[in-house]
């Protein structure tokens, strides 16, 4: 590929008191496209998102956006930049309802017309959560609260979304439902997408490329269905023996 | 920070009547203006490290004072300071005996409360209630029934403890915010308990007449007898002072490394994990209680002997600050810290005496200053962790 | 019975007040889970520059002319004024102990609330101010009831007061912001809240509203003291605790509830122990239903 990478990581290293979370990650994001992180429980993952977002600082290293560097930024500022993640756990405003959760996405943004139109979108997307719009986040179930939570951030209009385990706790056939939206997001509205997995087979299903993280280290990078094909990530990510 | 004095500036120079006038509040200012200029100064000369070859020579020493503290054994030491205390009466006077009088008092009290606060983690506001009732309780045995000091003791430190238990029973189930304010409020209850209960207490007007404490002397002018003497004479209260001074310390440090201390520590270090590796947290946070309460009921009562004259003046919400300072300053869970606390919390205003008017204030800043900057105290405990749920987020 | 109309009416009274410095509590400790003890502070320090700006308007005899627009005047600037105060001492002594354990910070509020007090003795005297009597003299008369005209206008300001906060917390974006932030600050910060600004808004709010309850404290009673933060401080704290930490409509009841209780204890059980009565219920509530009348269940007016 010959266009710049719209989001790179360049040697990040973090930890956690003494204890090294991640120990020099490098990797590359492309506008446009699919990138799956895939790895075992620990392996680094949220981390790794969690600090591309400036939550948790990094020790060494380097994390570019659109060609700019953003590590030590302050996490509220890069939203309005176009990078936003939807964090494990989904972490819905639990007090707060439906469309106050989703107009918290927007929180950065004081165009309410083109809110307004972004809120019917997430609805289209969504129609689910127009049913519940004033009911509380915290009383949805799993699966529409993960929706609420990407459609929360869509709200903020992201360049590049960060997706932490969008099928955690879900029943198969809503995760099925929630790959396919986002398939649908990275196609209609061109949002590159980061997604990170312990359910290998649909992340690298739905990706173009993929990244394997194993302890805190990237241990094999390759295009997603090449890694689906290869032998040792089917035995040890696949559950095949 | 300059921002806050700024804000402060306005009113407090404007009067009631109307005027402007600046001159008090430009005192004030001025003086914690010049304390800030010389803590700046020092700040940048450190940034600019013009400091660091001072720094480095004050290292020096200091390992090498650490490393003298290391050879000499610790009874040695324990012996010159016990000696330092004995002699300590002989060469000075009255004025000074009285100071060290007041320090070993506010040790005791801060060793109590350092079991709750430090120990078992727990925000005590209401503390000073306790001395409260140790002191009621001498001074009201020895104006009615005439019951001698050491007797009154015992009772004393058991009517605390009962209190304590009382107080402790419904509150210590809450969480720790909680608690500060619920014994914040049983502190303020109990004295407004004594300034409204004038059948007992004699309320806001004290009780006068206390009886010093007393010892059976030897005495051999007609043959052998024993002969009851008051220890009016401070030299003689200082020992007395003394002596249940290091009753606390020695009591304080077997609780710290005893089981019990351990499972206070684990309560203080992670309330849940302790309880579910066995501890039975709400009985052991009852105990620390009432053993924070029984050294104030202690404390209390030679206060009482001391003083001989107690009212619910000296029962105030600012006694329990200044004990808390104490044990924060001096360092949470230490004993030589807690010493240390009230030694400069008792003698600093001494020295000082001329600006007498801005302790509390200055009480108030070093407590701030001492949390952001170095919370764990000048000499801080060795075993000191965070609480576990506090970590995340 | 007329005893008893009469004493509902100061304790509605009383009780407004302790609802507005309640608020203040509820919604810091709502968003930080930390017992602003200086709280208490914000709300003496609005009494006195009521004090003051009254007293320099009287001087310049506008207090005679215009009681209402200066009253309103005097209010909205020591309104402003304690709001930069918080913000100042949030900066100073809780910002830099965000991830410090929970004793220090509190330590450090302990601490803020005595140098506060004592920078208040310090440059205004130890004795008690008066207020400039304006507002004091006249009322409704409904058979042995007195209603006076500050009692109606501390009500009414405590009304508007609570309204408009109402509205601020749940209908605008900045409230929603603060509820957010108060739920989650990790999340908030994903989507582009400061938490930190936010943070300072909600003391600047609580202060301000505290700041309006001293001024009509000093009004009622006529004077103010430096050490007239300290217990209805603590009384504020324990309405809050009683409607619930962290919700405000809770906040509010709370604060309705312990002023009747101390006015009906005053009336009927004993004045001198007026006092306790709050600290009782308070350690009641804890005790029997530590999450407050309005805690958890109905928790949709949580911050």
């Amino acid at each position: 590929m010959t266009t710049a990478p719209i989001l790179e990581l360049r040697d990040v290293h973090t930890s956690y008191g003494n204890i090294k979370a991640l120990k020099g990650i490098s990797l590359s994001v492309y506008p446009g496209e699919i990138v799956s992180i895939i790895g075992a429980n620990g392996a680094g993952k949220s981390t790794t998102l969690m600090s591309i977002c400036g939550i948790i600082p990094l020790k060494a290293g380097e994390v570019r956006y659109n060609g700019q560097a953003i590590q030590g930024k302050p996490a509220d500022l890069l939203p309005p930049m176009g990078l936003c993640q939807v964090p494990e756990g989904r972490r819905i405003f639990p007090r707060l309802s439906v469309e106050d959760n989703l107009d918290m996405g927007a929180f950065f943004r004081r165009d309410k017309d083109e809110i307004s139109k972004d809120r019917e979108h997430v609805f289209a997307l969504f129609p689910v959560l127009k049913d519940r719009r004033n009911q509380h986040g915290g009383t949805l179930s799993g699966g529409e609260q993960q929706m609420l939570a990407i459609g929360r951030a869509l709200m903020s209009r992201p360049k590049v979304l960060l997706l932490d385990e969008p099928s955690l706790g879900l029943a198969p056939l809503i995760v099925q439902k929630i790959f396919e939206i986002i398939n649908e997001i990275n196609r209609e509205d061109g949002t590159t997408i980061l997604l990170v997995e312990q359910n290998a087979n649909i992340a690298l299903q739905t990706a173009q490329r993929g990244y394997v993280l194993e302890t805190g280290a990237i241990i094999m990078e390759d295009e997603a269905q090449n890694l689906l094909n290869n032998p040792e990530i089917r035995k040890a990510y696949l559950g095949e023996s | 920070m300059v921002w806050l004095f700024g804000l402060l500036w306005p009113l407090l120079g404007i009067h009631a009547d109307g005027t402007l006038s600046f001159t008090r509040a430009f005192n004030v200012w001025f003086y914690i203006f010049a304390v800030t200029l010389v803590i700046v100064v020092v700040v940048v000369l450190q940034k600019q490290g013009i400091l660091d070859g001072f720094g480095r020579s004050l290292g020096a020493g200091k390992t090498g004072l650490t490393a003298v503290y290391a050879r000499t054994p610790q009874w040695a030491w324990i012996a010159a300071v016990a000696v330092l205390a004995l002699v300590f009466p002989m060469f000075t006077g009255r004025y000074e005996q009285d100071v060290a009088i007041n320090v070993l008092v506010y040790v005791c009290l801060g060793l109590g409360l350092n079991i709750v606060i430090g120990l078992a983690g727990m925000l005590d506001l209401g503390y000073i209630a306790f001395y409260g009732v140790g002191a009621y309780t001498y001074a009201l045995l020895s104006v009615n029934f005439q019951i001698p000091f050491w007797l009154s003791l015992p009772v004393a430190a058991f009517t605390a403890c009962i209190a304590g238990c009382i107080i402790g029973y419904p509150t210590l189930r809450m969480r720790g915010d909680y608690l500060a304010i619920v014994t914040l409020g049983f502190g303020e209850i109990v004295r407004i308990i004594l300034n409204n209960w004038m059948e007992l207490t004699n309320g806001p007007n004290g009780i006068l007449g206390i009886k010093a404490p007393g010892i059976f002397f030897p005495s051999f002018a007609e043959g052998f007898s024993l002969e009851h003497l008051y220890l009016k004479k401070l030299h003689y209260l200082y020992y007395v002072i003394l002596l249940l001074a290091v009753f606390t310390v020695i009591a304080v440090r077997r609780l710290n490394i005893s089981r019990i201390g351990r499972a206070w520590e684990a309560i203080r270090e992670d309330e849940t994990a302790a309880e579910l590796m066995g501890v039975n947290t709400y009985r052991l946070k009852l105990l620390a209680y009432a053993m924070g309460a029984i050294f104030a009921g202690l404390a209390g009562a030679f206060f009482a002997a001391r003083v001989r004259f107690v009212s619910p003046e000296s029962f105030t919400f600012l006694e329990s600050a200044t004990v808390l300072a104490m044990v924060v300053l001096g360092g949470m869970a230490s004993i030589p810290g807690v010493i240390l606390g009230a030694l400069a919390l008792i003698v600093l205003p001494e020295i000082f005496r001329e600006f007498e008017l801005y302790r509390m204030l200055c009480l108030g800043g070093a407590m701030v200053m001492m949390m952001v900057f170095k919370p764990s105290g000048f000499i801080a405990a060795k075993r000191l962790g965070r609480r576990s749920e506090e970590r995340e987020g | 019975m007329e005893f008893f109309l009469q004493q509902l009416i100061n304790g509605l009274t009383l009780g407004g007040i302790y609802a507005l410095i309640a608020l203040g509590y509820t919604m810091v400790y709502g968003i930080i889970q930390l017992i602003n003890f200086a709280h208490g502070e914000f709300f003496a320090a609005g009494g006195y520059m009521g004090v003051i700006l009254l007293s320099f308007l009287a001087g310049q005899g506008y207090l005679q002319t215009h009681p209402w627009l200066c009253l309103g005047g005097a209010m909205l600037l020591a309104m402003v004024f304690c709001a930069f105060l918080a913000m100042a001492v949030e900066k100073v002594a809780y910002m830099p102990l965000r991830k410090s354990t929970r004793l220090a910070a509190l330590v450090s509020a302990l601490g803020m609330s005595i140098f506060l007090s004592n920078g208040l003795m310090l440059t205004q005297g130890v004795y008690d101010k008066p207020y400039p009597a304006a507002f004091s003299q006249g009322g409704f008369e409904f058979g042995n009831i007195v209603v006076s005209y500050l009692q109606i206008m501390i009500v009414l300001i405590t009304i508007g007061l609570l309204i408009f906060l109402n509205i601020l917390v749940f209908k605008t974006r900045i409230g929603k912001a603060m509820r957010a932030t108060a739920q989650d600050k990790v999340m908030s910060a994903l989507v582009g809240i400061n938490s930190n600004k936010i943070i300072s808004l909600t003391f600047a709010i609580g202060a301000s509203l505290a700041a309006a309850a001293g001024i009509m404290v000093g009004l009622y009673y006529g004077s103010v003291n430096y050490t007239m933060g300290f217990v209805p401080g603590i009384k504020a704290f324990a309405a809050a605790v009683l409607g619930g930490i962290g919700n405000i409509t809770g906040a509010m009841l709370g604060g309705l509830i312990i002023g009747m209780v101390e006015i009906f204890g005053a009336g009927y059980i004993s004045g001198q122990y007026k006092d306790v009565f709050a600290f009782i219920i308070l350690i009641a509530v804890l005790y029997f239903r530590p999450t407050g009348i309005m805690g958890e269940n109905v928790d949709d007016t949580r911050v």
